[in-house]
């Protein structure tokens, strides 16, 4: 079985302009709702306290709302968690009020008003600590982009190496901006699956990199465009299949995985999408708007005669 | 073409026999056990073996199997409800001489555990208890030290008749002198460099005023901030001790927080009392109307008003019982330090023991009247114990009380004192270890507290267990339909990855979480991509018209260098993920780069080995991809 029976030949990059387009779009619209309305970050970043109760029958947030309106934590945000019967529900850091206590109160309220109350999980995390995660976050994001950054132009070439770090901001940017749109809880799996994304999105990139490469090597007719529009065509199949297969895990960890690891899913299945769209359209459209070329990368000990092999193979002829 | 040296098949055979191995503990689960020791950590005498289990077969509670394990008796149970029950009837028939602990044992079978094979270690997330992160507040313990300074440099400024305008700690954690002259400042910043150890000090220019900053020295400064970071482990491990929890984790992270973890766990106020538990000191002087103790202990007029008796332990010369006055000197939360040591002269072992500033001046005013005294240290701790009340295992608090040693003072003791005359190194280096153990060194704050129910970590390890399943059966009918018999020989690959990554971590003895099920789950996913990359290229130069045998040989050759870079720099990102991510992350990034390193493996070498053995070195007229 083969999705393409014959080679396929969409002109990627001479449509670069709609990329472009499309990708300004999602920037725009996922930097503004940033700016806008921010992102609901989960306790792990906030500070405060969470808990998730889990009840013997249905109940309604509004009831349990209800229970906490007569105590101190009347602005705690109550939401039902994986099903009617869970309610998570998260207290802010609050002044004055010794932190580990407030998830006992809280869990004693909601005991006496109904039977059958089990305590799931009780998170607490002071303030201090979610300022800390949130700069180790940041500068474990900047990191790896700088050592991917340095591999590719060290491996490649320094414009492949930009393109690559253009689409990796890109597809960070657009997932966090679709967590800010969707209000999704923003935590700290949420964060590793980012991370994660990144090695994906940088897989992809560099498979194509890699095929730019060996034509620029091998195929003496074209230009750049052409070139870099054959290797992308190339590796099409392999996108499209890895994509797949991730797809497939990934969405079995959406609908099985369970609540808490949702955030985690949702946020690998946009990276996915995104990260083998930016791959195309963003990490080679910049690095063939910068202007790399096929001087760029052969080796110059081995221009002129000692050129290897520089038929253009049957299959791969224009 | 296409075949593999006999080493390369040994090779991939060796990886595969021994990740099967390793790999296999984790099938046989966990049976609900009680483990019970005696105090010192022994298995429990035959008797007492025999005692408690017709004990539990009167109870109805027999175990399922007893057996002696690692040094330690263990009852396995079938149900945790059972095995619950038990703990609590052990635990209040024994007392407080045995250590009874509900735990999760592993039910490997002997001949694995012979060669080391142990299952994975789970999770709080997967298998439900407490974690807290505690901070140790170390500003409280700087400003406690800089306090000490203080006294002793007024003390330095009186004796040497140095005017000063004031001396104060500043919130900048240093010590601020002010003079009217630059004379007296260069007077006192020569004497306190000439007679204070363990400081830095500073001359700052500052309007009509001399101003002297004192300073503690940094790398005096680290060694104390080392110290008291290391004694609180050592007292919260104490105090996990007592909960009998299985299996807990005390461990420093960073310069100045410590995680606590207790598998199994639930009630976390329970938990926080006896962490921060006061085990507390006393020194208070001795009643010399009756020492040594010769009355009856049981006598209420024996002890006189204003006194109170106290058992002793290990106290020589002493008798079992002292009496003490009712008012305590300074209490255990003014040591900064106790450390064991020898007498110069007589070569005797002796304790040193290092008050802070305030505690060095009660201590001061309180002995110098008081010479060829004795002084008594008194040791209290509240303890939490299961006793049987009508029959029903029930949970008491009580406080203990005992004297742990007795001195004669031979001179006023200030901020530094010793204790001598201890008849060996090893009860002076055990006393130093209660007097330091005893109280935490500097206080401590939970930043950070998560509890998993029991339910949630069943349902977690539930479905992260589906996840992986349903996830690995698509992959593998996508890659049978799509790449036929290429595509099952991908997934034999898969499927072996699987295992060696399960071999790996329990080899490691890693902790598996939940991100961590997820980083195996996203390994399948991309796992795939090695060997997509290389039969996409068989294809290639099959469509090309290269010779069938050509296609294999150039397909996997050409793929290694595309596949190479993209893995070296996922293990980038998952590098910088270990190094700056914290718990949940590092698990996440561990099991991605394992997961990376072994699909490599049996993707490219792995696939390879079989692909030659079904296609390697015979004519082929069709290749099926």
């Amino acid at each position: 079985m083969e999705i393409f029976k014959q080679d396929p030949n969409f002109n990627f990059l001479g449509h670069r302009r709609i990329g472009f387009g499309l990708s300004a779009l999602l920037l725009v619209i996922s930097i503004g709702s940033l700016l806008w309305q921010g992102l609901n970050l989960g306790i792990d970043f906030t500070g405060g306290t969470l808990v998730e109760v889990g009840y013997e029958e249905s109940i309604e947030v509004s009831e349990v709302e209800a229970i906490l309106a007569e105590t101190e934590f009347e602005d705690a945000q109550v939401m039902h968690f994986g099903s009617p019967r869970e309610i998570m529900i998260r207290v802010p850091p609050m002044d004055g009020v010794e932190q580990a206590q407030i998830s006992e109160q809280i869990f004693d309220k909601l005991s006496a008003a109904h039977d059958g109350v089990d305590l799931r999980r009780v998170e607490f995390v002071g303030p201090q600590i979610g300022e800390e995660l949130t700069e180790q976050g940041l500068m474990a994001l900047g990191l790896a982009l700088l050592g991917v950054l340095i591999y590719v132009a060290f491996r490649f070439e320094y414009r492949f190496a930009v393109g690559a770090v253009a689409a990796l901001l890109h597809d960070i940017v657009i997932i966090i901006g679709f967590f800010s749109l969707t209000r999704m809880t923003f935590d700290l799996t949420v964060l590793a699956a980012l991370l994660a994304t990144i090695g994906y999105s940088l897989n992809d990139t560099i498979v194509v990199s890699d095929r730019i490469r060996e034509n620029f090597l091998k195929v003496r007719k074209g230009t750049t465009e052409f070139v870099m529009n054959m290797a992308i065509n190339q590796t099409l199949s392999r996108t499209l299949v890895t994509s797949f297969t991730t797809l497939l895990v990934v969405c079995a960890l959406i609908f099985l995985g369970g609540e808490i690891i949702r955030g985690f899913a949702v946020a690998l299945l946009v990276g996915v999408l995104v990260g083998s769209y930016s791959s195309i359209f963003i990490a080679s459209a910049t690095s063939l708007a910068l202007g790399v070329s096929k001087q760029d990368l052969i080796p110059p000990e081995k221009e002129g005669s000692d050129q290897p092999d520089l038929e253009v193979p049957p299959s791969e002829r224009p | 073409m296409n075949r593999y040296p006999l080493w390369k098949y040994i090779l991939v055979l060796t990886v595969l026999t021994v990740g099967v191995i390793f790999a296999l503990p984790n099938l046989f689960g966990e049976d609900p056990s009680v483990v019970i020791t005696t105090e010192d950590g022994e298995i429990p005498a035959e008797e007492t073996q025999s005692e408690v289990l017709s004990f539990l077969e009167e109870e109805g509670l027999s175990p399922a199997v007893h057996e002696v394990l690692e040094e330690r008796w263990v009852l396995r149970y079938d149900s945790t409800d059972r095995q619950m029950r038990a703990s609590d009837m052990i635990s209040a028939k024994l007392g407080r001489d045995y250590s009874v602990a509900m735990t999760l044992v592993p039910a490997t079978p002997q001949f694995l555990r012979a060669i080391g094979a142990e299952p994975m270690f789970l999770g709080l997330d997967l298998r439900g208890g407490v974690h807290f992160l505690l901070q140790v507040d170390l500003d409280a313990m700087i400003n406690d030290t800089l306090e000490g300074y203080e006294r002793d440099i007024r003390t330095l400024m009186r004796e040497e008749r140095i005017r000063y305008s004031s001396i104060e700690v500043s919130d900048e954690q240093d010590l601020r002198l002010i003079f009217t002259s630059e004379d007296l400042r260069a007077r006192a910043e020569g004497l306190i460099s000439e007679q204070v150890e363990g400081i830095e000090i500073d001359k700052q220019p500052s309007n009509g005023d001399y101003l002297l900053i004192v300073k503690l020295d940094e790398d005096d400064q680290q060694e104390m901030i080392n110290l008291a970071v290391q004694q609180n482990v050592t007292t919260l491990r104490n105090r996990v001790d007592e909960l009998g929890v299985a299996e807990p984790i005390v461990q420093r992270q960073g310069s100045d927080r410590i995680v606590v973890q207790l598998p199994g766990v639930q009630d976390p106020a329970q938990a926080k009392e006896i962490l921060g538990a006061t085990a507390t000191l006393e020194f208070r002087f001795v009643d010399h109307s009756d020492f040594p103790f010769t009355g009856d202990p049981d006598d209420p007029d024996a002890v006189p008003a204003g006194s109170e008796l106290f058992p002793t332990r290990n106290v020589e010369h002493a008798g079992d019982y002292v009496l003490l006055e009712r008012d305590y000197i300074v209490t255990g939360e003014r040591i900064i330090d106790a450390s064991s040591g020898y007498d110069q002269q007589t070569g005797s072992p002796e304790v040193n023991i290092r008050l802070s500033g305030t505690g060095g001046r009660i201590m001061n005013r309180a002995t110098r009247e008081r010479v060829g005294d004795h002084m008594g240290v008194l040791f209290i701790e509240r303890v939490t114990e299961t006793e049987l009340v009508d029959g029903e295992p029930q949970r008491v608090s009580r406080e203990i009380e005992e004297v742990i040693s007795v001195a004669r003072i031979r001179e006023a003791l200030g901020g530094r004192f010793r204790i001598t005359g201890i008849d060996s190194s090893e009860e002076a280096s055990n006393l130093a270890l209660l007097l330091r153990a005893g109280a935490l060194a500097a206080p401590i704050d939970i930043v950070e507290e998560r509890t998993i129910g029991p339910s949630l970590g069943a349902e977690n390890v539930e479905r992260g267990f589906m996840a992986v399943v349903i996830g690995f059966f698509l992959v593998v009918a996508f890659m049978a339909v799509y790449y036929r018999v290429f595509g099952l020989v991908a997934n034999l690959a898969l499927f072996t990855n699987l295992i060696i990554i399960v071999a790996v971590l329990s080899m490691l003895q890693a902790t598996l979480t939940l991100p961590g099920i997820a980083g195996i789950v996203l390994t399948v996913g991309m796992a795939v991509d090695a060997n997509v990359l290389i039969f996409q290229r068989i294809r290639e130069e099959l469509k090309a018209g290269t010779p069938i045998q050509t296609a294999i040989d150039r397909g996997y050759s050409k793929a290694l260098s595309t596949i190479a870079d993209a893995n070296v720099t996922t293990l980038i990102a998952a590098a910088m993920l270990f190094i700056f991510g914290t718990g949940p992350v590092q698990g996440f990034a561990v099991t991605l780069a394992i997961g990376l390193a072994t699909s490599m493996f049996t993707a490219i070498v792995g696939t390879r080995a079989v692909i030659n053995l079904i296609y390697g070195g015979r004519k082929v007229t069709e290749l099926k991809i």
